[in-house]
């Protein structure tokens, strides 16, 4: 059986008067991608150069392909492959000289690691600009390189610290094409992510960090379950009608009078359910609406929700808090 | 001895990169050996004519080994520089999250360093030879000077090393390259130390720079301005243990900083 890919446990690490690490527990499932979302400063690259063995924890227990980050990093290290948040290749050496660079430190012989470089380069659509300094490379495919840099020796998990950020939406899909292709080969993958949707298209668990400590886990679609499901929301063919329209919905609906606007929470009926009872009940107090839509709640929505309980605590939402 | 030859493999392979850089982007080394010519020019033509040797002789044969140690000192800058651009880029963390020896990194530097100031050090030698420098020693001797002027430039760029991995903050960079100013010229290197107010001149001629450059007049037969104390008995000697010294610390000082970047 291949061991947990990375486990860690109460992990803390102070930098002179920030803790940037107050606890953190975290576990990773083999072959997923699993993803760190948080604001700035929330922890994500402390932790990520925690777990790549960059920077040594205060305190807790990390252990990465089954080896202890703290005591054995070298074993830790052959078995990784980090992106770190800026792309850290060398400008003045041509693409597929970077990735052989990268090949040979890590204990690959020549020829290996020139045939790796060839491979890897076919694999991301990179193979015409292979032969030419970084230097001229767009964001976009720097990215790329980088991340096929990160991959040179097949690592068991791969570290990804926000690998969109800066990217332009065309850039940012490429490189959740090449992240989906890498999770398909095998590889497990944590991503560090503020991009909300970024961990909604790529992800099967997330973990959301707040002030080095995790405050949600879960599924995508969990997590936004745990905030009320899905939401109906009726648009008012005139203003003068909201008044009625909350009146025949009941308590739980929420007016939105700038955007004639009323939400409904589908809690646990489900939101097929929901929008029948909604259209019921309009119908049988005789108004008609412009428009209904059904959507799930984003992940904004969770995030904000999360972080700020103090506002709302009656919808701490079960089960995902820790 | 596995782990040996692991690490003399992977620090080859770093010094082929740094040694690539060049290749690519060669103005850097090439600017290096310019300043050193615009030293010689300056000092030589410009100041020259006014500057009296204590013990007579004339300033060319003087200045030339000055200007030898001060191109090995300042190659402090050019270390640091791609150290510093390396760590920022995120390219020395990359390095750390490989399974390779803590050392490989700042030694291939070191290796490919010393190739480039070996170059210089050739350009600039031949170029004093054309503009009038003699060599009134033996090969040999000569030789020893090269190899000390070198020893000197193995310290600096550890000393680069070290400072590019450690000192973070913005600017650093710049500091260096405004402090090595006054710790270069407060030294023997352009003017003897016996002509300057005696705190000075004490400061000037335990300056490291000195020895080196006290050896090297020495040795290659030129004047040395120095006619007493132990920079005048002992020069050789000083130019052989002030770097081993400052190595002795700052080679650990370096491979820790690699490792403990933070």
């Amino acid at each position: 059986m291949t061991p947990t890919p990375l486990l860690a446990r109460g992990v803390r690490k102070r930098f002179r008067d920030t803790q940037a690490l107050d606890g953190l527990d975290l576990e990773i499932r083999p072959g997923t991608v699993h993803a760190l979302l948080g604001p700035n400063g929330a922890g994500k690259s402390t932790a990520v150069n925690v777990f790549a063995t960059l920077t040594r924890p205060d305190a807790g227990e990390v252990r990465v392909g089954g080896h202890d980050a703290v005591r054995h990093p070298a074993r830790v290290r052959s078995t990784i492959g980090l992106v770190g948040q800026s792309a850290a290749l060398d400008e003045a050496l041509h693409g597929r000289e970077n990735l052989v660079l990268f090949g040979r430190l890590h204990g690959l012989a020549k020829p290996d690691a020139v045939r790796r470089a060839t491979d890897l380069l076919d694999a991301f659509g990179l193979t015409e600009a292979g032969d030419r300094k970084v230097t001229g490379y767009s964001g976009g495919m720097r990215r790329r390189l980088d991340i096929a840099a990160g991959l040179v020796t097949r690592p068991q998990i791969l570290f990804l610290d926000e690998p969109t950020t800066g990217l332009d939406p065309r850039a940012r899909h490429e490189v959740w094409d090449m992240v989906r292709q890498v999770v398909a080969d095998g590889t497990t993958v944590l991503l560090t992510t503020q991009y909300l949707d970024e961990a909604d298209q790529l992800a099967e668990m997330v973990t959301v960090l707040g002030d080095g400590r995790v405050i949600a886990e879960g599924s995508p679609s969990a997590l936004k379950d745990d905030l009320g499901g899905d939401r109906v929301i009726i648009t008012a063919a005139a203003p003068d009608d909201l008044g009625r329209m909350a009146e025949a919905l009941g308590s739980a609906a929420v007016v939105d009078p700038d955007r004639l606007e009323i939400t409904v929470e589908a809690g646990t009926t489900g939101g097929g359910a929901a929008v029948v009872d909604v259209v019921r009940s309009l119908d049988s107090a005789g108004i008609t609406v412009d428009d209904v839509l059904l959507r799930r709640p984003t992940l904004d929505e969770v995030f904000l929700h999360l972080t700020a309980p103090e506002t709302e605590p009656e919808t701490q939402p079960e089960g995902a808090a820790r | 001895m596995t782990a040996l030859s692991a690490t003399l493999r992977q620090t080859w392979v770093i010094t082929l990169r740094d040694l690539k850089h060049w290749q690519r982007e060669p103005w850097g080394p090439v600017f290096n050996i310019l300043f050193a010519v615009m030293m010689l020019l300056i000092f030589g033509y410009l100041f020259g004519g006014a500057i009296e040797m204590p013990g007579g002789g004339t300033y060319l044969p003087y200045l030339l080994p000055g200007v030898l140690a001060l191109t090995m000192m300042f190659g402090i800058d050019g270390t640091m520089s791609v150290v510093t651009e390396d760590t920022k880029r995120g390219v020395t963390n990359r390095f750390r999250s490989l399974p390779m020896s803590g050392l490989a990194v700042p030694l291939g530097r070191a290796v490919a360093d010393m190739g480039s100031s070996t170059v210089q050090l050739v350009v600039l030698m031949v170029g004093g030879l054309l503009i009038g420098w003699q060599i009134e020693g033996s090969f040999l001797a000569a030789l020893v000077a090269v190899a000390l002027l070198l020893w000197l430039r193995l310290v600096m760029l550890w000393l680069g090393i070290f400072l590019g991995l450690s000192l973070r903050m913005e600017g650093a960079l710049t500091m260096v390259q405004v402090l090595v100013w006054p710790l270069g010229f407060c030294s023997s290197l352009f003017v003897s130390p016996e002509t300057m107010p005696g705190w000075l001149g004490f400061l000037a001629s335990w300056n490291p720079v000195s020895a080196t450059a006290t050896a090297c007049r020495d040795l290659f037969g030129n004047p040395t301005g120095i006619t007493s104390g132990l920079l005048a008995d002992h020069a050789i000697l000083l130019a052989v243990v002030w770097p081993a010294v400052l190595l002795a610390v700052f080679v650990p000082l370096s491979v820790r900083a690699f490792r403990r970047l933070d």
